[in-house]
């Protein structure tokens, strides 16, 4: 059985990316007098990263194919002018305009990923001229100004929270449904990583101690729990959460146990050897576009929703903060190697010290300065790993 | 007793689940050439990267003594300087930098930071001459075959004034010729005092120059052979290898062979970049049901060319000419399609064409053939892929701590088993091997060949490239040569001979140059 400390060296990255955001919202929780873990600010937070996340995901497979998306800021910005045109401007149902705006995203996911993976132009640059052009085009589509409201049922997308069916026992204040979901989450939770220890174990793999076991789900649970009565005590789920918590079980699922996942860790890896193996490198990785581009059309949608307006300069910057969360959860630059968790795990990190800052009043000068600096930090901590081993 | 330049005492080097090297004692004397062996996975590379200072000092426990002053390298520069120098199992030349950038790339004749190419250029020509090779000094890398990048790799050991130079399975790329020209300056360089290390799986050549042999199991030093004392014979080696005697270097087969399964007819394939060089030249060849068809030749003779171009269209442009299986023409356009018409090719260049080295040995295992373990085809089954990959690993004897250990982090002989793993479980009607045994040690060998049998008694034809012909004629039932990418002739492998076979490719070579 391993100890404790070699199975923390053999984990380091994962353990050491979720110590530091556990340390970074402490750190925040004591100079913002305690207000990042009010009820209220966790929703916000929530809310502020949903479109990150969303985005990081896409961005993942991305640079695990060994490429990069420099165009997704702009992406989101002409998906809401679209979004705000049709429906500000024409009348056109809002869900039916959800429908258009992902159908058009994929369309410029696909019109980038036919350069990137056919005619084999860098993804770099292709995506560098997609910045360009979709910032324009948003302009352009908008005429200068921001166009709004929006309905309140598409502005829901957003700012909605799911209805408490379970109200019956009238407990004021308490959005008894997100704790009885929260309650259901963790026992999934539980029982899905102890069946996979005992499928390791039947296999004769080496399992972690079974105190380890229980410590890990203890904390697991600790944390779900907590966070869902937070949320319970506010005003429940955000719509949004469910949303992203569907997104990234799938891509949990999508990188980890898929056939798709496996042939993109093996392209990024070693694009000829995947090739020579039988997998259609160029539809892949064309594909791992046009799935960027309908999650940075999501995205765009949740913005322009918690906007509730279209305006030229939405998502301006994002694509850092997006390709950040992935380097600062794991992923190699060179390809092959990124985990959905730590991508999440990353963005929420950029999310709460881009929250914690602004609640300390830190200007965004600065605020740049420390993403930065953390970004740096988790890269050099991979590279000093490997070296080190 | 000679001088002893290097010593090595009680070296013991751990990774993560392995005992690499325990306790073993290693020793060189002045002028020699010592040779290393022993079976895929035994240490011979860890010891070498031990030696010149890739594991630095305190990665490792026991003392390096050269020349009579204990070493503890840092890095490979700190070796370097004292004159050591490894010639990696992997070159380590960069492809679009010339001869010259090449052999003084880190050790640059600079003067002030300014490079001197002049005088770098013309000392890149004495090097150049001392080692046999006849090209420019501005020739790039990428225009040199293996041998000759060989030769530049030895080159630039000379240029830092080398005392004792390492090779770690120098040959293992190199055609016939070409491997004598290297073991003659390996001699060459014993007159001048300069002592090497050579590891190696070629026995023969180990016999020819040798002056000690040390042999390696399991990270052990089981002993340490003189053959300046007395002969020492390829088996008594292999007794020292594998613990045991080898009577046999191929397994015995009777081959059941049926009808044609697999043939093309009049395939021509041109150069990717040169437009008009044709790298496939009318080819016609067939295989049967049950048989084991060897591709030789020399170096450069268009056989992987073909075999690639063949599988999926993965090489050349142009190709023309028709592939029928079982009689009925059939489409292998791209990679896809040939592997669902039952072709698989493994590769002779397991780094950068067979495996993903950052994923795990049973990723690579399962990489063609993703669906047999997948539910529905779409979700992969992990405790089904662990039972078929673990099956694989004990197969094919692979050496590793798990099939989750990275296929980087496995010894040379143990990648090619997993690139070999990964075709069989493709389960292809039609296999070819390109150079299946490179950098494998004799057992693993035997292996080898006994799956190559067991393939064909199931019914599966194979076409087998190697440049080793012992191997052609003891594995094969008929044998093309070819040359310049034109079959040259077609044996039954009962008739042929070594001489035969070299005097089919040396008769056409000489006609060419008469031409
Ligand atoms: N970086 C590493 N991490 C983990 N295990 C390693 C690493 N490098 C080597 N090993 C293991 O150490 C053992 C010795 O490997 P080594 O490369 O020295 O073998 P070798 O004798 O050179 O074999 P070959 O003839 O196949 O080249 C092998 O079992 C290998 O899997
Ligand atoms: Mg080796």
């Amino acid at each position: 059985m391993k100890t404790l400390s070699t199975l923390f060296k053999n984990n380091i990255r994962e353990y050491g990316m979720l110590i530091a955001l556990v340390a970074v919202m402490l750190f925040f929780q004591v100079q913002t007098g305690g207000i990042l873990f009010k009820p209220v600010n966790i929703t916000n937070l929530v809310l502020q990263n949903s479109y990150i996340i969303t985005m990081a995901l896409g961005m993942l497979l991305i640079i695990i194919s060994g490429w990069i998306d420099l165009s997704v800021g702009s992406v989101v910005a002409v998906i809401g002018a679209l979004a705000g045109v049709l429906i500000v401007r024409y009348n056109v149902d809002w869900f039916v305009t959800i429908l258009i705006c992902l159908a058009v995203g994929a369309a410029i996911g696909a019109f980038q990923g036919y350069w990137v993976a056919y005619i084999k132009i860098p993804a770099f640059i292709v995506t560098l001229a997609g910045m360009l052009i979709f910032r324009g085009l948003t302009f352009i589509l908008l005429q200068g100004e921001s166009v709004g409201p929006f309905p309140v049922d598409f502005q829901r997308i957003s700012s909605g929270f799911i209805p408490d069916f379970l109200n019956v026992f009238n407990i004021p204040n308490f959005h008894l449904t997100t704790m009885v979901i929260g309650i259901l989450l963790s026992i999934v939770l539980i029982f899905m990583d102890f069946r996979g220890r005992q499928n390791q174990d039947k296999y004769g793999f080496e399992v972690t101690p079974f105190y380890f076991f229980v410590l890990k789900n203890l904390m697991i649970t600790a944390a779900v729990l907590g966070l869902c009565y937070l949320m319970a005590s506010y005003k429940g789920l955000p719509n949004v959460l469910i949303l992203l918590f569907v997104l990234i079980s799938g891509y949990t699922f999508i990188t980890s146990s898929s056939v798709i996942g496996r042939r993109i860790y093996a392209m990024g890896g070693n694009e000829k050897a995947a090739k020579l193996s039988g997998v259609n490198t160029s539809r892949l990785l064309f594909t791992t576009f046009v799935n960027m581009g309908l999650l940075a059309a999501l995205a765009g949608i949740i913005v322009a929703a918690r906007l509730n307006s279209s305006t030229p300069n939405a998502g301006d910057g994002m694509e850092l903060d997006v390709i950040a969360a992935c380097f600062i959860g794991g992923a190699s630059a060179s390809g092959g190697v990124g985990k959905v968790i730590g991508a999440v795990v990353g963005a929420f990190l950029v999310g709460v010290l881009n929250n914690g800052m602004s609640i300390m009043g830190v200007g965004i000068d600065w605020q740049k300065v420390v993403k930065g600096l953390v970004l740096l930090a988790a890269v050099f901590f991979d590279v000093y790993n490997k070296n080190k081993n | 007793m000679a001088d002893v330049i290097l010593e090595m005492r009680n070296i013991t080097k751990t990774f993560p689940g392995v005992k690499a090297l325990d306790n073993v004692n290693f020793s060189v004397t002045q002028g020699e050439i010592h040779c290393l062996v022993g079976e895929n996975g035994a240490g011979k590379s860890t010891l070498m990267k031990v030696l010149s200072g890739v594991y630095p000092h305190g990665t490792y426990s026991g003392e390096i003594y050269f020349e009579g002053k204990e070493c503890k390298f840092q890095d490979i520069t700190d070796s370097e300087e004292i004159g050591l120098v490894i010639i990696h199992q992997e070159l380590a030349l960069i492809p679009y930098l010339s001869i010259a950038e090449n052999i003084f790339l880190g050790n640059e004749t600079a003067k002030n930071g300014v490079i001197n190419w002049n005088e770098a250029i013309s000392r890149t020509r004495d090097l150049l001459k001392k080692v046999g090779l006849d090209e420019s000094p501005n020739t790039l890398i990428t225009n040199l075959g293996v041998g000759k990048q060989q030769l530049v790799e030895i080159a630039k050991a000379l240029a830092k004034k080398v005392r004792l130079l390492i090779l770690d399975e120098p040959t293992a790329s190199l055609n016939e010729s070409d491997s004598d020209a290297l073991l003659e300056l390996l001699l060459q360089f014993k007159e001048h005092g300069i002592s090497s290390i050579l590891i190696s799986h070629k026995l023969n050549e180990i016999e020819k120059v040798a002056d000690s042999i040390t042999i390696l199991r399991d990270g052990s030093t089981i002993e340490t052979l003189d053959s300046r004392k007395g002969h020492v014979t390829e088996d008594r080696i292999i007794r020292g290898m594998v613990g045991r005697d080898m009577t046999h270097r191929f397994p015995p087969r009777d081959s059941k062979i049926g009808e044609v399964v697999f043939e093309v007819r009049d395939w021509n394939v041109y150069h990717p970049i040169h437009e008009g060089r044709k790298v496939s030249n009318n080819v016609n060849i067939k295989v049967r049901k049950g048989e084991v068809v060897g591709l030789a030749g020399l170096m450069g003779a268009g056989r992987t060319e073909l075999a690639m171009s063949i599988f999926g269209r993965s090489y050349g442009t142009r190709i023309s000419g028709t592939a029928y299986k079982n009689g009925k023409e059939v489409d292998l356009s791209n990679i896809d399609k040939a592997i669902a018409n039952g072709v698989a090719y493994a590769t002779e260049d397991r780094k950068a064409y067979g495996l993903v080295l950052i994923q795990e040995i049973k990723d690579n295992i399962t990489l063609a053939n993703l669906k047999a373990i997948s539910d529905y085809d779409v979700v992969i089954n992990e405790p089904k892929e662990m039972s078929v990959t673990s099956g694989y690993r004990e197969k094919l004897n692979i050496k590793c701590s798990s099939i989750r250990q990275m296929a980087l982090n496995l010894s040379g002989g143990n990648q090619q088993k997993v690139v070999l793993s990964k075709w069989l479980f493709a389960s292809p009607d039609i296999l070819i091997l390109d150079e299946p045994t490179r950098g494998i040690d004799v057992g693993a060998k035997y292996e080898i060949y006994t799956i190559i049998n067991r393939l064909a008694s199931e019914g599966k034809a194979i076409i087998m490239i190697s440049s080793e012909l012992p191997e052609i004629l003891g594995v094969c039932d008929r044998i093309y040569v070819m040359r310049d990418g034109k079959i040259v002739g077609e044996m039954p492998a009962s008739d042929a001979t070594q001489e035969s076979v070299m005097k089919c490719i040396m008769t056409q070579q000489q006609e060419v140059m008469a031409a």
